[in-house]
Parts: C-alpha cells; structure tokens; sequence
C-alpha cells in the first residue's frame, strides 16, 4: 500500500520534471526538431535549478552526446538523464553562507572587500578561470566606483535578491 | 628548521588549496547566476514574439471578419438591412490621373511664421541634409512640402523597375539597411555613423519604414528625399508595412493624422498610392539579392520583374488582375459594378444621400468591401475568387472555407483546397503572380528543408535551406538579404550564411530588448555588419539591470493579456479543480493558461515571476485573478467581463474605429459604433448583450453629443489604466460560468 502510494508520488514528480526539462530544452530548441546546441546545456541545465561546476557539466554533456559527436544534444538522450540529476537532487545550489565564507578565504585579513585586482587576479588564475568576458561582466556589477573594490557581502545581498 | 618549514609548506599548501576552492566556488555559483539570466533573456524575448505574432493574426482575424461581414451576415432588422445596402452603394474612386494632380498642394500656404524645413523642386543634396537635421531638432514638415515631395517621390517610382539594381563599379560601397519601423533616431545614428548618401556611397533600405515607432513621417521624408537626390544610388524596397491596411492598426495611420490634422487625409490618399509603386527587390551586381521577407519554391524572378506592381494596393487582400472570358455579372440597367456573389433577389437600393456620418460609415465600409470583392481603385473588377479564398482558408480555418463552399460549387472540389495545405502549391498564373509578391513580402527562412504555409503571420511561407539553394543556383546568385524579423543582435546568418537577416530597430520590442545593425557590402561582395543601440542609458545598465528592465516590460504585457482573459481562465482552472477546493496544482495552472492563451511560452519558467505566493505546491486561484485585476485597476462603472474584452480587442476596436471613419475627421456616430461592435462581437462569439453595448458606447461619449471623438474613444482605455478604486474581476455575472451550464459558449450566428 504504502509502496503504491510512493510509487504514485514518485510517478507525479517524475511527470512533472518530465514537464519542467521539456519547458527549458524548448527555449533553445530554435529549430523545433528536439535538438539543442551542446553550448546551450549548460545553460539548460542550471536554470533547472542545478549548479554543476565547469568538469562536472562536461562530464554530463559526455553522457548525453552522440557517439559521433554533432555539436547538437538531443532530447532523447538528453531527458532520462536530467530526470536522474533533479531526482537524485545533485549539484545542489550553494547556499548564502557558504558563498560568504568563500569569499572571506579570499580576505584573510578580514577587510571586509577584495580590490579589482585581487578578484581578477583569483577569479582568472584560480578554480576554474573566467574568460575575459565573464570577469568583465562580473567587474560591471560587483566593482563599486568609488572605492574600485567589491564589498562582497553587499554583494552577494544585491545578487541574492535580484534572484528571487 | 626542517618541521617548521614544512609545516608553513603544509600551510601554505593548505592556503592554497582553500583559495582554489573558494574561487572554484564563487565562479561555479556565478555561471548559474548567468545562466538563469541568460535564460530569463530568452524567456522575455519569446514573450514580446509571441504576443507580437497574435496581434498579427489578430490583425488578419479583423479583416476576414468584414469579408464574413458583407458575405454572410443576415439582418434582424430593417434597420442592420439599411446598414448592409449602404455597404454596396457605389462609389467613385479617384482616377489615376487625378492622384497627379498638383493643385493639390499648390494651393496650401505656408504660413509666415512657420519654422520648420522648406523644399524646392527639383532637390539638392544641401536640401536632403537639411531635413535631416530639422528633424533631429525635432521640427515637422509643413504638409505642402510633404505633399509635393510625395508627388514627386511618385513621379519617379513609377519609373522603376520591379527589381532595382545597383552595380559596385559606380558606388564603391553598399550599405544595407532593415526595418526602422518609424524609429527616426536609429536611420540618424546610421548616417551619422555610416555617413550620408552620396554618389560614392549607395544604400538601400529594406522595407518596414513605418508603424509602430512614431517617427515614420519623418523617416519618409528623409529616405524619399534621398531618393530623389542620388536616383541610381539610392534605393527602396517595399516591406509588408507600406501597405495602407496594415497602418490602420500599426499606428502610421494615426501618426499622420495626429501630425498633419487638416491634410493628413490628402496625405495617406498619395501614400496608399506611392506605397504601391515600391519596388519589390533590388539587385546587387546581379549577385545579391534583396528583398523584405523571404523567397518560396514558386519564386519566380522574370515573373516578379515583369508583373505590374502597382496593382497590389494591399498584400492583406490581394486583388489580381480581371481574369479574362468572365464579364462581372451585371443587374439590368446598372451602369456601376454589382457584387458577383450576391443573389439577385437581394434588392440594392440607392439609399438618399445623407449629409450625416451614416454616409460616412456607408462610404467607408462600401470603399472598404469594394476592396474586398476586388475592386481597384478604377472601380473595374479584378476580384479573383480562387486568391482570396485560399487566403482566408490560411487564416481563418475551416469555418468559413465550408461557408464559403455553400455559396460557390466548385469549391467543394477538394483539390482546390489544397492550394496551401502541407504543401505549398501555386496553381493558376492569374493567382501566381500575387502570391509571388506575397511570399517576398511576407516570408520567414526556417532551419529545416522544405516549404510550408507561414501561418504564424497568415502570409508567406517558412522557406528551408534547399529552396534558398535552389533559387541561389538558378539565378546564380550568391546570396539573399532580407530583414522582417526582429532579432536581438541587430542581424542572423542561416542557411550556411546563404542568407542575412538584418534588422535595423534598436530596442525594437523596448528599451534594451535588441541591436539594430547595418550590413556593407565590401569588395567581392563580402559582408561587414556594423551593429548599434541608439539609446545612452543602456550603455550604463550592466546586463542583468537591462535583462530586467526588459523583462519587466514583457511580464507587463502579459499580465495584461492573462487579465483580458479573465473569464476563460477561471473557467479552465475550475474545470481542473474537480474537488471545488478553490486551488490547483502549479502544473495545472501552467497547463490551463497555455490552452486559453495559446502563445506557447514556457509558463513554468515565467511562473515565479507572475504567481506570487508563496506555498510551492497549490494556488488559489481565485485570489490571483483578483490581483491580476487589482493591477489592471479596472474601471468601476464598466463591467469587469465588457472592460476584459475590451482589452483583449483594443488594438481590433481601435482598428475598426479607423476603418469606419473613412474620411479621418475622428468622428464616428454612437449607432455606427454599436452596430459595427455588435457585428464583431457575434463574429467572434464574444457574448455581449446589446445593453451592454449601448452602456459601453454611452458611456465612453464622454461630452454627451450623440457621436465619439476617438480620443474619448482611446481616454476609455487610458482611463481604464489610471488608479481607480478596484474592481473585481474574477466576479463575472456576465460570463458563461461553467458552473451554470455545460460549459460552452452561446454562439451568435
């Protein structure tokens, strides 16, 4: 009995990441022919809630790909696996808390900020480096003007809410 | 000494490793942060295309309803009798010769104290730059200089080919440029960026010039007067927006008349004319070809170069020409043309001539279903059944091609119906060479091989790879250019960069939505696309401020069209909350909304950001209607179910409004408002009782004198918008509540 329920339960949730992934594959689907370009998973993917770093999403567009690979994903292959990672609830969002202490490593002496350099100096030399283009758009809102550093508590405030 | 050093490796080791960490972290959670922005910038952009594209069909809805009006409607009364026999009263259209009549403007004075740009004829290049920066000043054209340039502007269309061609040995660039759509600020940034015409520097504009934006007066003015000055240099095509029907609803009809209110008629009169001598496509060194829309399989380039353009006064309702053998069947004794389909039992009164605005109604909807049958302005029939009924099977579905079949026995012949079924056949050379014009007009290139009916936009087709290859090879060209589709950088390369997309509207959808771009033609042809933004402020925004302000402005209009749908949203969230709990599931609401609204958007993304509440899993229903309307701060004294309709039907209404008022004067009779409404509303088996009509129009007459201005007509809209004490929405005595009977909507037939 109780299995069935379960079972039951289980059906509805798949149902409805079925239903979710569809949604956000469709966006990028431009040609209407259940395929997506293998530079638009990434995106597909963390929007569905997840947030795998830059090694795990390659791992995850290898099992998605073709043998051969075409450039393009399809949705064949594409759903049963993001179904496994939203029920298996992997790459988890990073918590609030979390991103703070993060950025205090990175401000030993405690400041409270990191100057430009410093961020770019991390961000593109360290983990999994930004391209130019990334670290100029992060620059563009983090960087206040006047002190050229970023407050990264008021930071993380200002992007938090802009989520929700 | 030797524990002491490694322990500060160990450290140091340790630090290093927890700042790789750390960073490692900070750039994971950003590139999730990026990619929901990147996400919510697609999910916007899908939202203003798709309401965009409604309003088209809309648009196309509207006009097969005055084509179902003059077929089928059946008076109840003498009173709607006498309505519908004014529609056939003749009428006389200008003869051709007359449109060149230059008393028309010769007669105007220019006031002494006007300010703004003066012209004499014939043009110098000194005069074109002129008006350029009198309208970057912000001056306006006094309507004799419009006029008379118009008069010349016609003088020359009229000697040029369909398809205009330019040759890279005399200019040595080309510079082409997409839809402007009334946007005065991108064609300046252009030229000021670009440089202006001159003999050395050809270009060649693409189409769409006018609606939506409201400077399309001015951009004409410009572009015709830099067409006269450099003829072999400069270069026009015509886009699907320089078509008189379409300004009704896209708004270049009213920016005339709103800018030039005593000779604005005069004005669209010789637009609706120069519109129509527009060249189709031009030709770059017989190698790139460029057009507005699109190409289909049937494009056929001789026939396109020799086909006479001047008859397509609207690619709305294609007229063709008089098919021959086949005389218009005449009442005994009328000397003027008689509607071939109408049952000679139906008596065509000459109703007396009144000096009233019934004349006017009865001139403007007898012009307008002159047009329909297909008559030219000639008053000599060129109606072609086969073209428009095909036509109106694209558009309007089945409903009316079986009314239609009833009426006309050869119809019924199935495979005439195939005409733009799965396949996209031409069949007939009198239809082909409209629909030529149609397709070039009007298309859109899709990713997949093939060629299919463009239902989206009711005209045209999608055209694939293979029917660009064909057509390239068999005119040995090596590429097409084309614009009529908005995209977010300014420009898109498909079909193996075989075919351009450029666009030319910045910030087209609003305010940070796109690029514009131009595209030069370079030595051997190659392309050089130059984009651009014309707008300082969102040069500051960083991308998520203008992501967001551009998605605040979709989410507006789309609240706005879940409010005009009020009443079948609550009547499909009750059909899924079968135990009458008052809530549904998140899935459901997300599934109902896409059956009433059909814009195929991915609701369950856009769902955060117009579902409110705050528990995950259930809403209820009822209260989100009500804070849906809240926001639209309905009206009190209209009724909330008449005030949805209304905004579902604003663009349709106002539409209409212009049709009725023929001769612009902004005037229309309170019973030709409420005829014309209830015609509409039984068409589109909107349910509204005939008081409710009389309380709608009396109560937007707001001075009381028996007719409607249409700014009080419009002040019912905006006032709708203002605060106001708040109405309830979700509350619909007037609705066909599914509760009360099975669920289906009366029709009116």
């Amino acid at each position: 009995m109780a299995d069935d329920k379960e079972r039951e339960g289980t059906e509805l949730v798949v149902a409805e990441y079925h239903r979710k992934i569809k949604e956000a594959f469709e966006v990028f689907d431009h040609e209407a022919n259940n395929t997506v370009d293998v530079r638009e998973i990434g995106t597909i993917i963390r929007s569905l809630g997840c947030c795998p770093s830059e090694g795990e999403l390659h791992d995850l567009i290898a099992e998605v790909e073709e043998e051969e690979p075409t450039g393009y994903i399809r949705y064949e292959k594409f759903l049963p696996v993001m179904t496994e990672v939203l029920l298996e609830r992997r790459y988890r969002p990073i918590p609030e808390d979390t991103l703070l202490r993060a950025f205090e490593v990175l401000d030993p002496s405690k400041r409270g900020f990191l100057t430009r350099e410093e961020l770019i100096k991390y961000m593109t030399e360290e983990g999994e480096p930004f391209s130019q283009e990334e670290m100029e758009e992060m620059l563009s809102a983090a960087v206040d003007p006047e002190s050229n550093s970023i407050h990264y508590k008021d930071y993380i405030a200002m992007m938090v809410v802009d989520e929700s | 000494m030797g524990s002491g050093t490694s322990t500060q490796h160990h450290f140091a080791f340790q630090n290093a490793e927890n700042a790789f960490r750390a960073a490692a972290l900070i750039q994971r959670w950003y590139r999730r942060y990026m990619a929901r922005l990147e996400m919510r910038r697609h999910c916007t952009w899908r939202i203003f295309q798709s309401i965009e594209y409604a309003g088209q069909q809309d648009q196309v809805k509207l006009h097969d309803f005055f084509s179902y009006l003059v077929d089928h409607f059946t008076p109840s009364s003498n009173h709607e009798r006498d309505f519908l026999n004014r529609m056939f009263t003749e009428e006389r259209f200008p003869q051709d010769a007359e449109m060149e009549k230059p008393s028309d403007y010769e007669s105007i004075e220019v006031p002494d104290n006007y300010t703004g740009p003066h012209l004499s004829f014939p043009l110098l290049p000194d005069h074109a730059t002129a008006l350029v920066e009198a309208f970057r000043l912000k001056q306006q054209l006094h309507a004799r200089y419009v006029l008379n340039l118009l008069h010349e502007t016609r003088k020359h269309l009229v000697q040029l080919p369909n398809i205009n061609r330019v040759s890279t040995r005399y200019s040595e660039e080309v510079t082409v440029c997409g839809d402007l759509h009334g946007q005065l600020d991108d064609l300046i940034f252009i030229f000021y960026k670009n440089g202006l015409p001159s003999p050395e520097r050809a270009y060649v504009f693409n189409g769409d010039f006018v609606d939506r934006g409201k400077d399309s007066v001015e951009i004409l003015m410009v572009l015709f007067a830099f067409m006269l000055v450099y003829p072999k240099e400069f270069h026009l095509n015509r886009g699907n927006h320089e078509d008189y029907m379409v300004n009704l609803r896209y708004g270049f009809t009213k920016e005339v008349m709103h800018k030039y209110k005593t000779h604005g008629k005069k004005i669209l009169k010789i637009l609706q004319d120069v519109f129509c001598w527009l060249p189709l496509a031009t030709l770059v060194d017989e190698k790139v070809l460029i057009l507005h829309g699109g190409v289909s399989d049937m494009t056929d380039l001789e026939l396109l170069a020799k086909l006479d353009r001047h008859k397509i006064v609207s690619t709305l309702r294609r007229k063709t020409r008089k098919e021959k053998g086949k005389p218009a069947p005449k009442k005994a004794g009328a000397a003027r043309p008689t509607p071939w389909f109408l049952p000679l039992k139906k008596e065509l009164q000459r109703t007396p001539r009144r000096e009233t605005s019934g004349r006017k109604m009865a001139r403007s909807l007898s012009y307008l279903s002159m047009m329909l049958m297909g008559f030219n302005t000639n008053g000599e029939q060129t109606y072609k059944v086969n073209a428009n009924l095909s036509f109106c099977k694209m558009k309007v579905g089945n409903m009316l091609v079986k009314q239609y079949a009833h009426i006309h026995p050869p119809l019924s012949n199935k495979k005439f119906w195939n005409l733009r079924g799965s396949k996209y056949k031409h069949t007939g050379s009198n239809i082909s060479w409209s629909l030529q014009v149609v397709d070039i007009l009007w298309s859109d290139p899709m990713a997949q091989d093939g060629c299919k009916a463009n239902t989206v936009r009711g005209g045209g087709c999608y055209f694939g790879p293979n029917v660009t290859e064909q057509l390239l090879q068999k005119y040995n060209l090596q590429f097409l250019i084309r614009s009529h589709e908005c995209k977010p950088e300014g420009y898109e390369f498909c079909h193996s960069r075989k075919v351009l997309t450029i666009f030319s509207a910045s910030n087209y959808y609003e305010v940070g939505s796109n690029r514009g771009a131009y595209v030069k033609l370079g030595p051997a042809l190659s392309p050089h696309i130059v984009q651009y933004q014309a707008n300082k402020a969102t040069h500051m925004l960083t991308m998520r401020q203008r992501i967001s302000r551009v998605e605040e402005s979709a989410l507006r209009s789309l609240r706005e069209k879940l409010f005009a749908h009020s009443s079948d949203l609550l009547g499909e969230f009750k059909k899924h909350d079968t135990d009458k709990t008052g809530f549904i599931s998140l899935s459901d609401w997300a599934e109902a909304v896409e059956s009433v609204l059909r814009l195929g958007l991915p609701w369950r993304m856009l769902r955060p950001q117009l579902v409110s509440s705050s528990t995950d899993s259930m809403l209820e229903y009822k209260s989100w209607l009500k804070d849906l309307a809240k926001e639209q701060r309905s009206r009190e004294n209209i009724q909330s179910s008449l005030l949805e309709t209304l905004y579902r039907n604003r663009s349709n209404l106002e539409t209409i409004f212009r049709i009725i008022d023929s001769d612009h004067s902004g005037f229309i009779s309170l019973d030709e408002f409420r005829q014309t409404w209830k015609l509409f509303s039984s068409h589109m088996n909107i349910d509204i009782t005939d008081d409710c009509i009389c309380d709608l129009a009396r109560s937007i007459d707001f001075n009381k004198d028996g007719h409607i201005d249409i700014n009080e007509f419009l002040e019912a809209f905006r006032l709708v918008e203002q605060s106001c004490p708040e109405g309830d929405a979700s509350d619909c005595p007037q609705t066909t509540d599914p509760e009360d009977g099975d669920g289906s909507k009366p029709s009116t037939q």
